[in-house]
Formats: structure tokens, sequence, C-alpha cells
């Protein structure tokens, strides 16, 4: 009888229990919005950015090759000028030209930090490049707007707006985002293979060469992706020293412009639901892909380095 | 695993000196199966546990000893699958139905490490209760005060119940968190190796403790320290490989016991 | 000394050279800011409204209203990246759900946030016609910092041992019990270190705000403080400038006289609000830390 009783007890739900509840389902529930969120972002960019092929007419070919981007007038042979190429190109050509200025100089450093003079590198680089990977883009945008632009237009000639001040900005401000993650995926490794090596008679470079680099190259790789998808979507910093104008880059020092110069810059000045309008956000929906794409590399990178351990 | 199978057909593994019938089983397992993901991690192990005794479960590392124990009160939910029943004074509390927080208030459970949470050591005590809405001072106070005397450490801590538990040496600690067990006034108290990480002073302080406790609660002790188990238990059941070997009266396991693998294991001659 | 230590001893000197100029850069960066920037700070360029055409313009609007919509954005974003933080935490199982989930929280921290400003313009201004608001740059900007706060907190969450999640299971207690009242508590240090991290990242965005929040700073009257009233600094649906968003805009289309003191001023007085956030979010997450383990 007794143990009815307490069989009885045992089964009522208690209050613990129903909080528990609640808890799963109001965390559940936040979680639920973040996605939601995501998914609206995705949607409503792609939406309206596909608008301009679907609503518009305009070919996906045009818009991919064409050179001449004044959406609402024609171009000389009689096609809508929505051609992002020279934004494409723009973006792509900061993007490539800034990793590659910055990445051997953000292994150096990184690795000067954690095999050389760890402890400098402690005490010093590592809170500066932290402040450094804090600083807002518009700050670097503006010092590139007062040192970079005129330096470039002493040395160079021209107006100083162009790609290659866009380079030098992105550079300065990927550099401590590459260097932070390098130094985190060169701590990652074991110090037993670095004394390892050092004891089998290979020299301090061989050794970080050959042992410490090699180990790291998958976290070295994914922190130069975050850097570049960091410039591919950074907006008024290059916009301020890029000289927007939606051209084929000449060279480098001629003004062109990105996918996100236009788009900020253009927003403001169109109306929504119009072909002006549409064309910005075909450029927003690229952006949005390429975002995608870097997030695909940098879990492709992950699971590769994953394997070969 | 050839000399397990051996043993199974060996009738007396288990032997109790008291009559089922008559004595209060606090709690009691049957047909016990416990896997992770698909491997079997314990089974063979139908045990009883008397009232107001210490059992000690003894055996090598990865023998199931604590994976039982973690079974009684059901904190291997979400962890590991549980089959067979618990018969917690007489009820199997091992089905869906059964609420689970109120099994473990009344089967409390102490930990290898001590682990006071961040809060000072009056919290600690009284957060159980709090959260079940307890919150009278007069109230709190007295449980402080008799839990902390029951685990012996009243006297090291009355003057700084507001510091924090974090700030206490491991043998305090691990009081504290006996103390906090037992505010929410359980009748079964499971410990998972709760001396590893203590000093040899201390743990003869929380031995003798226990000893105490014995005379309220229902006690059962997962050690792998065999002169802990010969000193403080009632009852001693050896696991290996997943089951349970021998149950008896811990002097019986430790100087005549049936089971060849429990001799060599108790002289150390084991492996 | 043989062929291979000769070539040591020059890639190592040529790393080191690799980290000077880095260092030179990073030290020309910092000192360029704060040398020309710093003399231009003044009580009164951080208190008075800024002037479109005429100099000794300062930045009060601004910087008040980075400070109002860094708060509201933390208040709206702090409960959801927490309770998103908890689900990941504990509930989430080693299934495709959990890795669809963290997959959507990457994603949404590596889009470009002009993106994020983009659909906070479609999707406040234009669709839920806030305008450009308050309103509508705190929800924007509560979208761009959720992913990095989920993390973040997420981090700080694991980094407490699982102990003391089985201390609190084993007193009766529900999952969710012990990870608000204990495992919250008990990492708290990092949490705060979290959001003002965080929070710095959230004062310095500007692309996320020119389309939402807007690009004008209408005067403000300081002696009214009932948010119903739209030139109240508190009105949620007045247009707000912040100081991040002023240095782009008068650099791009200012024509006040002296743009150059006030952009370098300005862009001082962010960098030193991102420092203090750095410092802060060390010392007050070290001083909880040291409050929680020993005498209170």
């Amino acid at each position: 009888m007794q143990n009815q009783k307490l069989a009885k007890k045992l089964m009522k739900k208690s209050k613990t229990a129903r909080y528990e509840r609640f808890g799963h389902l109001l965390s559940l529930s936040a979680l639920l919005l973040i996605m939601a969120i995501v998914l609206g972002i995705i949607v409503f960019v792609a939406s309206k950015g596909l608008a301009t092929f679907f609503k518009d007419g305009i070919s996906v070919k045009d818009f991919f090759t064409g050179t001449l981007w004044n959406p609402g007038t024609k171009t000389p042979g009689g096609h809508q000028a929505v051609g992002a190429l020279p934004m494409i190109v723009g973006s792509f050509l900061v993007t490539i030209l800034a990793a590659l200025l910055a990445t051997p100089f953000a292994i150096g450093t990184a690795v000067y930090m954690t095999e050389i003079s760890p402890k400098r590198g402690a005490k010093i680089l590592q809170p500066v490049t932290e402040l450094l990977v804090g600083i807002p883009s518009v700050v670097y945008g503006f010092i590139g707007l007062s040192v970079v632009v005129p330096f470039v237009r002493n040395t160079f000639g021209g107006s100083g707006f162009g790609i290659l001040s866009g380079t030098f900005v992105l550079f300065v401000m990927i550099l401590p985002t590459i260097v932070s993650m390098t130094v985190d995926s060169l701590r990652g490794g074991s110090r037993f293979y670095r004394q390892a090596s050092l004891a089998l008679g290979a020299t301090k470079w061989q050794t970080i060469w050959k042992v410490v680099l090699r180990a790291a190259t998958p976290g070295i790789l994914t922190a130069v992706v975050f850097g570049m998808a960091r410039a591919f979507g950074e907006a008024l910093a290059v916009q301020m020293v890029i000289g927007n104008a939606a051209l084929m880059p000449q060279n480098l020092t001629s003004p062109a412009s990105t996918l996100t110069s236009v788009l900020t810059a253009g927003m403001g000045n169109t109306v929504m639901g119009s072909l002006q309008n549409d064309a910005l956000w075909s450029l927003a929906l690229v952006l949005l892909v390429m975002s995608l794409l870097f997030n695909l590399l940098v879990h492709m990178i992950g699971r590769k380095g994953a394997f070969k351990k | 695993m050839q000399n397990t199978t051996e043993l199974n057909n060996k009738p007396k593994r288990f032997i109790y000196d008291f009559n089922p019938e008559e004595t209060d089983i606090t709690m009691q397992t049957k047909d016990l199966e416990i896997y992770y993901g698909k491997t079997l991690a314990m089974h063979n192990a139908d045990l009883k546990f008397q009232k107001n005794t210490i059992t000690a479960l003894i055996g090598p590392s990865g023998s199931g000893k604590s994976t039982f124990l973690r079974a009684l009160n059901r904190m291997n939910d979400g962890v590991a699958t549980v089959k067979g029943e618990i018969l917690y004074q007489g009820v199997n509390i091992n089905q869906p139905k059964i609420d689970v927080y109120e099994v473990r208030r009344r089967i409390g459970m102490v930990f290898q490490r001590p682990n006071p949470f961040a809060k000072s050591i009056y919290d600690n005590v009284t957060f159980a209760l709090q959260r079940r809405g307890i919150h009278d001072k007069k109230t709190l106070d007295r449980v402080v005060e008799t839990t902390l005397k029951q685990a012996a450490v009243w006297d090291q801590v009355k003057d700084s119940l507001n510091k924090s538990a974090l700030s206490l040496s491991g043998g305090q600690a691990q009081r504290v968190c006996i103390a906090r067990a037992l505010a929410v006034r359980p009748d079964v108290l499971l410990l998972d190796e709760p001396a590893s990480a203590l000093d040899p002073v201390s743990t003869q302080q929380l031995e003798a403790t226990l000893r105490e406790l014995k005379k309220d609660y229902t006690i059962i002790i997962v050690t792998h320290n065999m002169q802990q188990a010969a000193r403080l238990s009632d009852y001693t059941v050896f696991f290996n490989m997943g089951e349970a070997i021998e149950y008896n009266k811990t002097r019986k396991v430790f100087t005549r016991p049936k089971v060849q693998m429990t001799d060599d294991y108790v002289s150390g001659n084991f492996g | 000394m043989n062929r291979t230590q000769k070539q040591s001893r020059f890639a190592i000197a040529c790393l080191k050279a690799v980290a000077g100029f880095v260092v030179v850069i990073l030290a020309f960066l910092i000192g360029y800011i704060f040398i020309t920037g710093l003399p231009n700070i003044s009580w009164h360029f951080l208190t008075s409204p800024a002037k479109a055409f005429n100099a000794g313009g300062g930045i009060g609007i601004q910087l008040f209203n980075s400070f109002y919509l860094l708060v509201l954005a933390m208040l709206i974003s702090l409960p959801i990246a927490l309770g998103a933080a908890i689900y990941l935490n504990v509930y989430a199982k080693d299934n495709w759900f959990t890795s669809m989930i963290k997959t959507s929280i990457e994603i949404l921290s590596s889009l470009p946030s002009v993106v994020v400003g983009l659909f906070g313009f479609l999707l406040f201004v234009v669709q839920f016609n806030y305008g450009f608001s308050i309103i509508s740059g705190a929800l924007t900007l509560t979208i761009f910092n959720l992913p990095l706060l989920t993390r973040n907190i997420e981090d700080s969450l694991s980094n407490v041992p699982d102990d003391q999640r089985q201390g609190g299971l084993g007193l009766g207690l529900s999952k969710y019990e012990t990870i608000i009242h204990i495992v919250v508590p008990a990492s708290l240090p990092g949490i705060i270190s979290g959001i003002i991290l965080c929070s710095g990242r959230v004062f310095g965005e500007a692309a996320a705000l020119i389309y939402t929040a807007g690009q004008s700073a209408p005067a403000l009257n300081f002696a009214d403080w009932n948010p119903f009233n739209i030139d109240s600094p508190l009105s949620p649906l007045r247009p707000a400038e912040t100081l991040a968003v002023h240095i782009w805009k008068i650099n791009s289309e200012g024509i006040m006289p002296d743009l150059t003191q006030v952009s370098s001023g300005s862009a001082a007085v962010l960098v030193l609000a991102i420092l203090i956030f750095n410092l802060s979010a060390r010392f007050i997450g070290r001083k909880v830390f040291e409050r929680m383990t020993s005498v209170k």
C-alpha cells in the first residue's frame, strides 16, 4: 500500500518538470528566431535580387558580362545598361590583392609571435592586434582617405582613388584578423613535434617551415579565407578610397568601384521597385552568394584538415 | 570473458546474510542492462541494498561500477540507455512516467571531484530548497546548520557562511557538497569515489562522517580504494568487465571470496 | 657554420624584418589616429551638436546616438543570444538539426554588414514603416550582433566544468534551472567580457546603420526625456546618425571647413571608446571572477 502511495507521488509531474519544459521551449524559440532571421535575409535578398532578371527581364549574361552600369539607360548596343562586371572585377581585385599582400606579412608576424619571440608577442603584439581587429572600418576608411590616397597620388600619379588605395586599406584592415587567427592555429600545434624536430637536429627554420607551418596549414588557410570574406564584404572603408566610378578598372590607380561601394552609394538614390533599385539588390545578392561560398570554403578546409589528422 | 561466463553458472555469487522478505530493502536492481550507444556497458547486476547500511562498489576502472551507480538515480538519462528495473522502496523508477527530479531529490549524489557552485556556502546548501520555493529564513538557517553539522564541517565554516564556496579546501568543499545533498532530505546517498581528490586526513574525516550518516541514510559508495571499502562498508560488491561478480558482507569479500576473480582483485594479483 | 644553419639564420632574420614592418604599420595606425585626433578633442567637441557649414561643430548628438543604439541593441539581443546559447549548450544533440543551426549562425556572422543593413532597411524601414529611426537601427544592429554574441556566450558556458552541471542535476534540479542558476553565474566573467567585446563591434558599426538609423542627427532637446516626443533623446522613432556613420558621412560629402579636424577627432574618440571596451572587458571579467571565488 505504501508503495502505491509512493509510486503516485513519484509519477506526479513536479513543478521542476514543468519548469524544464518551459525553459526548453524558451531557449529553442530564441534559436528558431535566429534561424528565421537568416532564412529571412536569404529569401528577401534573393527575391529582390532576382527581380532584375525575372521582372525586369535583364539577361543573366548581360548582368555578369556587361561593362556598362547605368541602370535605366541603354547601352550603345541597345541592351539595358546593367552590366555588373566592373564592380565584380573591382571586388575580386581588391580582395585578392589585399589577401596576397597580407598573407605573407600575417604569417611572418604570427610565426614571430609564437615561435621566435613568444614573450614580446604575448605582451605587446597580441593586445595590439586584438585592438586593431576591433577598430571600426570607417576609421580605416578615414586613414585611407587622409594618408593612403595622397600617398598613392604622389607616388603613382592620378587622383589617388582606385584599386590600389582600396587594396592598401583592406590589407591593413584584414592583417590583424589573419594574424590573430594564424596565431591561434600555430599555438594549437603540439609542442611535442617542435621539440622532437629540434632534437633530431633540424634547425629552427627547418622546424618552423617543415613542422610548425605544415601542421597549421588548414588553420592558416581558414584565416586567409576569413580575411578575404571580410575584405569582399567591406563596404565603407573601400567606398571612401576607391573613387566610385562604375567603370572597368584600366589600371590600379584609376577610379573604380566594388559591389559594396556601388550599393552604399546608390541605395539611397533609387526608388523601391524600380529597375535601378532592383539592379542594386542583384549586387547585394552577389555579395550574399559570395559570403555563402566563403563559408562553404571554410567548411571544406576544416573537413580536409580534420581528415589529415 | 570466458571466465565470467563460467562464473554465471555458479549460483552463489550474491550472498545476502539478511532475509530480503523481512529486511527493509531500500534499493534493488533487476535485469539491468546499460548501453552506451549500441555497446553493452553493464549487465548481470541483480543487487539489493539494505536500509541504513553502507555498500561499497569496488572493481577496476571500466568495470561498470560508476555506470551502475549513476543509473540508480537516473543520472544516465540522455547519456546511456538503461533497461531493466530499478526499484526504490519497491517502486520501479526506471520508467518514463516517473518524475526524474523527485527521484533525484530522494536519491542524492555526491561526485568524484568536489563541485561546489560559484555561490556562497550558505547558498550552496540552500540552493535546491530555494528553487523548490522555500525562502523562509529561519527554515533555511536551520537546514544549513543541521546539514553542515551532519557533514561535520559546521565548526570550520560557521563564521564564513557568506564566503564563496570556491575558496574552500578540497576536503571542506566535499563536505559542503555532502551537506548540499542532505539539504533536500534524501533517503539514499550515492557517492562516486568521493575521496579520490582528497588528502589522507580529509579522507579519514570523510569516512568518519559517512559512518555517522549511515544511521539516517542508505549509502552506496563507489571506490577503487580497497582499504577504504574494507574500513567503511557493511557490504561490498565486486564489479568487473561490466558485471557484478560477487556480493557479500565486506569482511567476507575481503577474507573469503567465493569467486577466484574477486580473490585475485582484493589480493592485488589482478590483471 | 654550415649551409642549413646559415639558411636558418637568414630566414629568421627575414621573419623578424617582416614582423618589424608589421609592427611599424600597426604603430603608425594607432599613432596617427591619436596624434592627429586627440588635440581636437575637447569638452565642447564631445558635447555640442555638429555643424554642417561652419567650423567648430561637435559630435555630442552622434555620441549620444551611438551609446543609445548600443544599449538598445544589447538589451534586445542579450536575451535572444542567451536563449540560443543555452539551447546549443544544453539541449542540442549531435544531429542534423544542430549542425543546421550552427551553420546558419555562422552564415549570419560572416554576412557583410552592408547586406544586414539592407535587410534591415527592407524589413524595418520600408516593410514595418519605422522609417530611418533609432528602432530600425537598433533592430538591425541586433541582427548584426546576434551571431557573435551567441557564440561568445556559448563559449563561456562550455568553459564551465561539467561537474557543476552534474551537481545541479544530482540535486533534482532541471537542466534549465541548472544552467540559469548555476552555469550562467559561474560563467559570468566570460559572458561579461563577451558582451563588452561585442559592444565595441556594435559601437563602431556603420554600414549596417546608414540605411536604417539614417544619416542625419536632428537637434535634440536634452531637457525632454519623454520617449513619445520626437525631439526627445529617447524617442525611438527619430533618425539617429551615430559617430561611425558621421565619420563616413562627412568624409563622403561633408563641406564644413574643419572637416579633417572633426573627422580625426571623431576617429580618435571612436578608437578610444573601443580601447576602453577592450580593456574593461579584461578588467571587469577578472574582477567579477575574483569576487566570485574569494571573500565577498
